[in-house]
C-alpha cells in the first residue's frame, strides 16, 4: 500500500492512485466528470512556473487544478511515474 | 460504411433533417463544422445570452441542403458555463428560438477517447439518432493506440466515421452517412447502477406525466438532475414542477442519510461502462517515445524558458500590430482624407456637403482606422487558441491573475486591450465563468490602448519645453501612464470580485489541449467573423455618434467669414464646453478643453484633431506621422482669461491621467453592450471609468498644485 496524501502534496513526476474527494461543490464534479474519479491513475506532470496551478496526467490527456483544490483530493502514491 | 445491424430505426423524417453537432472543447469541431457548411455560415447570438449562434448548410449527397447547428463546446450535458447550457438546452429542445435537431453529429479527439466519450454517452441516452465522428485520428496514430472502428460501430450501434477535419479526410464518408435517409438510434445500453435506477424511473415518470417533457428527454433529464446537484441550474428555462422537485428532493435526503454518493455513482457508472468500451474496441501498439507535445511543454512551461516564450510571443503579437499595422492604416487614413477631398469637391458646399464629409466620412474614417489593428489582434487570438497556446499562457499567469480573484483565462484578453479593447472584449468569452467574465470585460478599456496614444505623445510635447522630447522623459512618462492603467485593472478586478460580482472562488479546471498546426483558413474565417460583428455592431453607432458631434461643432452657424475657431468657439459643443467648465476647472481643464473631451467620446484619437480646431492650429492632419509641431506651439501659447498658461506641466499631466482612466470610446461602449446584453453594464463602465478619472486627476492636479507645480 502506497502512502496517502493530498494531490497537492505529490511530487512532480510521479503518480497516483485517486482515492477520495469530496462528495459536493462544484469543483468536485466537474473534476469527476472530467474523468478524476476514486481509482482512476494520475500522474502529476509539473507545476506552472510560480508554482500554482499544477497540471495533471489523466485518463491519456492533460488537465490543470488550483492547489487549493487538489488539496480536498485524497490520492495514494503509486510511485515515480512517466511524466 | 458497413451496414450497421439494427434493432431500432429513428423515423424517417419527411424533410431534410436538422443536425447539431456537439464535442468537448478542442476536438476540433470547428474545423469540421467549417469544413462541413464552408463558407455558408450564419453567425449571430442565442437571444438572451451571449453564447455565439451559429447555423450552417450542408448539402447530401443528392444535393439537398441540411441545417447543421454548432453548438458550443461542452465536457457535460451538466451544464456549468452559459455555452454548455444552450448546448443543454437546444439538445434537450428547450428552446423555442432553435429548432430541436432531429440527428446529432458526436465529435470525440479519438487521442483522448475517454473522456470524449463521456459527453457522447449522456447524448446516447437522449434516444436520437447519433453520428459519431473519430476526429484526430492523426494524432491517434502518434500514440500508439489502435481503435478498432468497426468494433465500436457494432458496440454502439451508430455510425463511426474516422475523420481527420484539419485535411478533409473522411468527410465524404461523414456526408454519405449524413445523406442516408433513415439512421439506426444506439443500442449501447448501460446499467444505471442499483441505488439510483429506481430513482432514475420515477423522476422520468413524474417528468413526462407533470412536467410535459416527452419520454426520452425526460429520462436523459431525470439523469441530469441527479448529476448535477443543483436542480435549478439543471432546469435552467425550464422550471420543474412543485411534484417532481419533491420527488427529487425525497430521494437526495434518504441518500444522504444512508451516505450515498449519487452523483459520484452515476458518473462513475458512466465511465466504467465507458472504460470497458474503450478497453474492448483499443489496441495499445508499441509504446512511443515522448510525444511532440510534451517535448515543447518542457520548454513552454519551463520555469525560465517559459517567461520567455510568454514575453517574445506577446512582443511578437505587439511589434505586429505596430508595424504590420502601420501600412494599412496610412493607407486607409490617405484614401479617407482623399475622399473626404473628392466628395467636398464634387458636391455643393453646404450643410449637406459637410455633414457627409467633416460629419460621416471623417467620423467612421477615423475608427475604420483602427481596423487592421484590430484584425491583426483577432488573427492572433485565433492562432493562439487554435494551437493550444493560449490554455498554456492561461496555466502561467493564472497565479497572477487570482491575486486580484480572476483566473489565467482573463490575461490574454485583458492584454490584448493594450492594442485596443474590442478585440479584448470579444474575446472573453473563453473565460467560462459569468462573474470573471464580466469583471474582465468591465476593466479591460483601462489598458491604456492604442488610440491613446496620440494624445499622450501631444501631451508629453506639450509638457516638456524645448522642441525635442529627450527619449528616456518620453518613455518614462508613457511608462508611467501604461503602469496607472493597469494598475487601474488590477485594482478594479479586485474591487469588483470582492463587492460588485462576488462569487465562489474561479475554478482553474481546464485542459491543457495537445499542440496543433492551426488550420489557418479556420483562423482567416475567425478573424473576418469577429470584425464583421464589430463593424455591424460599432459601424451604426459610430456613424451616429459622428454626425451628432459634428452638428454639434456646426451648429449653430456663426456669422459668415468667421474662422474654423470662431464657429466651434460658438457653437453647441463650445456652449456645452462653457457648460462643463465649473466641472473641470477642479482638474485643471477650460471650455476648450472641454470640447476636445466631448468630440473625443468617438474614439479617443479625436482628441487630437478638435484640440487642433479649437486651437486654431491649422493644417494639421490626424492620424499617424502628423506633425503637432504647430498644435504643441499653439497649445503653448493657449492662456485662461486671466493670461495664466493653460498648459502647465502640471495640466498636461491632468488631461493624460483623465485619458488614462475616462471610457472615452464610443466603439467600446457598443461592444460591450453586444457582449454583456444590456446597456446596464455599458453605462456603469462609463459611470465609473469616467468618475475615477476625475477624481484622479482632481487629486494630481490640487496636490501639484498644492505643492507648487
Amino acid at each position: 500500500m502506497g502512502v496517502e496524501l493530498k494531490l497537492s502534496q505529490l511530487a512532480v513526476g510521479s503518480s497516483a492512485v485517486v482515492r477520495a474527494f469530496p462528495s459536493s461543490g462544484g469543483a468536485f464534479l466537474r473534476l469527476r466528470e472530467m474523468g478524476v474519479l476514486p481509482g482512476t491513475p494520475v500522474t502529476l506532470v509539473r507545476t506552472a512556473p510560480l508554482g500554482d496551478p499544477i497540471e495533471i496526467k489523466v485518463r491519456g490527456y492533460l488537465l490543470t487544478l488550483r492547489k487549493s483544490e487538489a488539496e480536498h483530493v485524497v490520492v495514494e502514491e503509486s510511485g515515480p511515474g512517466r511524466p | 460504411m458497413p451496414p450497421v445491424p439494427t434493432s431500432a430505426s429513428a423515423p424517417v423524417p419527411s424533410r431534410q433533417p436538422v443536425y447539431a453537432i456537439v464535442g468537448n472543447p478542442n476536438c476540433g469541431k470547428s474545423t469540421l463544422f467549417n469544413a462541413l457548411t464552408g463558407l455558408k455560415q450564419k453567425v449571430g447570438n442565442y437571444p438572451g445570452v451571449t453564447v455565439e449562434k451559429k447555423i450552417g448548410t450542408v448539402y447530401s449527397q443528392h444535393g439537398l441542403p441540411m441545417p447543421l447547428i454548432d453548438l458550443p463546446g461542452a465536457y457535460s450535458l451538466a451544464a456549468r458555463s452559459p455555452d454548455e447550457a444552450v448546448t443543454r438546452d437546444v439538445l434537450l429542445g428547450r428552446r423555442s428560438d432553435t429548432p430541436a435537431p432531429d440527428r446529432i453529429l458526436c465529435i470525440v479527439d479519438a487521442a483522448n477517447l475517454e473522456r470524449n466519450l463521456y459527453l457522447v454517452h449522456q447524448v446516447l441516452d437522449l434516444g436520437r439518432p447519433v453520428i459519431l465522428v473519430l476526429n484526430m485520428m492523426d494524432l491517434l496514430r502518434h500514440t500508439g493506440v489502435g481503435i478498432r472502428v468497426a468494433r465500436l460501430e457494432k458496440e454502439l450501434g451508430v455510425p463511426v466515421i474516422p475523420c481527420e477535419a484539419v485535411n478533409g479526410k473522411g468527410l465524404i464518408e461523414l456526408k454519405v452517412a449524413m445523406s442516408r435517409p433513415d439512421l439506426p438510434l444506439s443500442r449501447h445500453a448501460w446499467n444505471v447502477p442499483s441505488a439510483i435506477a429506481p430513482a432514475v424511473a420515477e423522476i422520468q415518470a413524474s417528468l413526462a406525466t407533470r412536467d410535459g417533457r416527452p419520454p426520452l428527454v425526460a429520462r436523459a433529464e431525470a439523469l441530469l438532475l441527479l448529476t448535477d446537484q443543483d436542480d435549478l441550474r439543471v432546469a435552467g428555462s425550464a422550471p420543474l414542477s412543485q411534484t417532481t422537485r419533491d420527488i427529487l428532493a425525497g430521494w437526495r435526503r434518504r441518500w444522504e442519510a444512508s451516505g450515498t454518493d449519487w452523483s459520484g455513482t452515476l458518473v462513475t457508472a458512466r465511465y466504467d461502462a465507458i472504460g470497458r468500451l474503450v478497453a474492448h474496441v483499443t489496441e495499445q501498439g508499441p509504446p512511443p517515445g515522448p510525444a511532440v507535445s510534451d517535448r515543447i511543454d518542457v520548454v513552454v512551461t519551463h520555469p525560465v524558458w517559459g517567461w520567455v516564450v510568454l514575453a517574445s510571443v506577446m512582443t511578437l503579437l505587439f511589434l505586429s500590430i505596430f508595424t504590420l499595422a502601420e501600412v494599412p492604416m496610412n493607407w486607409i487614413d490617405s484614401h479617407v482624407a482623399a475622399l473626404n477631398g473628392w466628395v467636398k469637391a464634387a458636391l455643393p458646399p453646404g450643410d449637406l456637403n459637410d455633414l457627409i464629409t467633416d460629419g460621416a466620412i471623417a467620423g467612421v474614417g477615423g475608427v475604420v482606422m483602427f481596423l487592421p489593428q484590430i484584425l491583426i489582434l483577432f488573427f492572433f487570438i485565433g492562432l493562439l487558441e487554435n494551437t493550444g497556446y493560449m490554455a498554456r499562457a492561461a496555466f502561467i499567469m493564472d497565479r497572477v491573475m487570482s491575486r486580484v480573484g480572476l483566473n489565467g483565462r482573463s490575461f490574454i484578453p485583458l492584454l490584448s486591450s493594450y492594442a485596443c479593447a474590442i478585440p479584448g472584449i470579444m474575446a472573453t468569452r473563453t473565460i467560462e465563468d459569468p462573474k470573471d467574465r464580466l469583471t474582465t470585460i468591465l476593466v479591460a478599456p483601462l489598458m491604456s490602448c492604442s488610440a491613446r496614444l496620440p494624445v499622450y505623445l501631444l501631451m508629453i510635447a506639450a509638457l516638456v519645453p524645448g522642441d525635442r522630447v529627450p527619449l528616456v522623459t518620453k518613455v518614462g512618462i508613457m511608462l508611467l501612464m501604461y503602469a496607472l492603467g493597469t494598475g487601474g485593472a488590477f485594482g478594479f478586478a479586485w474591487l469588483f470580485k470582492r463587492t460588485l460580482l462576488k462569487g465562489a472562488p474561479p475554478l482553474m479546471i481546464m485542459e491543457l489541449p495537445p499542440y496543433r498546426l492551426p488550420r489557418i483558413k479556420d483562423v482567416l474565417l475567425h478573424m473576418v467573423e469577429r470584425a464583421g460583428i464589430f463593424l455591424k455592431r460599432a459601424g451604426t453607432v459610430i456613424l451616429a455618434i459622428s454626425i451628432v458631434l459634428w452638428a454639434l461643432a456646426a451648429f449653430p452657424k456663426g456669422p459668415a467669414g468667421i474662422t474654423a475657431q470662431q464657429q466651434v468657439a460658438q457653437s453647441f459643443a463650445g456652449r456645452a464646453g462653457h457648460a462643463l467648465e465649473p466641472l473641470i476647472k477642479p482638474i485643471g481643464f477650460d471650455w476648450r478643453i472641454g470640447i476636445g473631451l466631448i468630440s473625443s467620446f468617438a474614439a479617443r484619437e479625436v482628441f487630437v484633431s478638435s484640440t487642433a480646431v479649437v486651437f486654431s492650429a491649422e493644417h494639421l492632419k490626424a492620424g499617424k506621422g502628423a506633425d503637432i509641431g504647430p498644435l504643441r506651439t499653439a497649445l503653448r501659447d493657449a492662456r485662461w482669461p486671466d493670461g495664466r498658461s493653460l498648459f502647465t506641466p502640471l495640466v498636461c499631466f491632468s488631461l493624460m491621467v483623465f485619458y488614462v482612466f475616462a471610457m472615452q470610446c464610443v466603439s467600446t461602449v457598443a461592444v460591450v453592450r453586444r457582449e454583456t446584453n444590456s446597456w446596464r453594464w455599458p453605462l456603469f463602465q462609463i459611470a465609473y471609468m469616467t468618475g475615477t478619472a476625475w477624481v484622479v486627476s482632481f487629486i494630481v492636479y490640487q496636490l501639484g498644485t498644492a505643492m507648487g507645480f
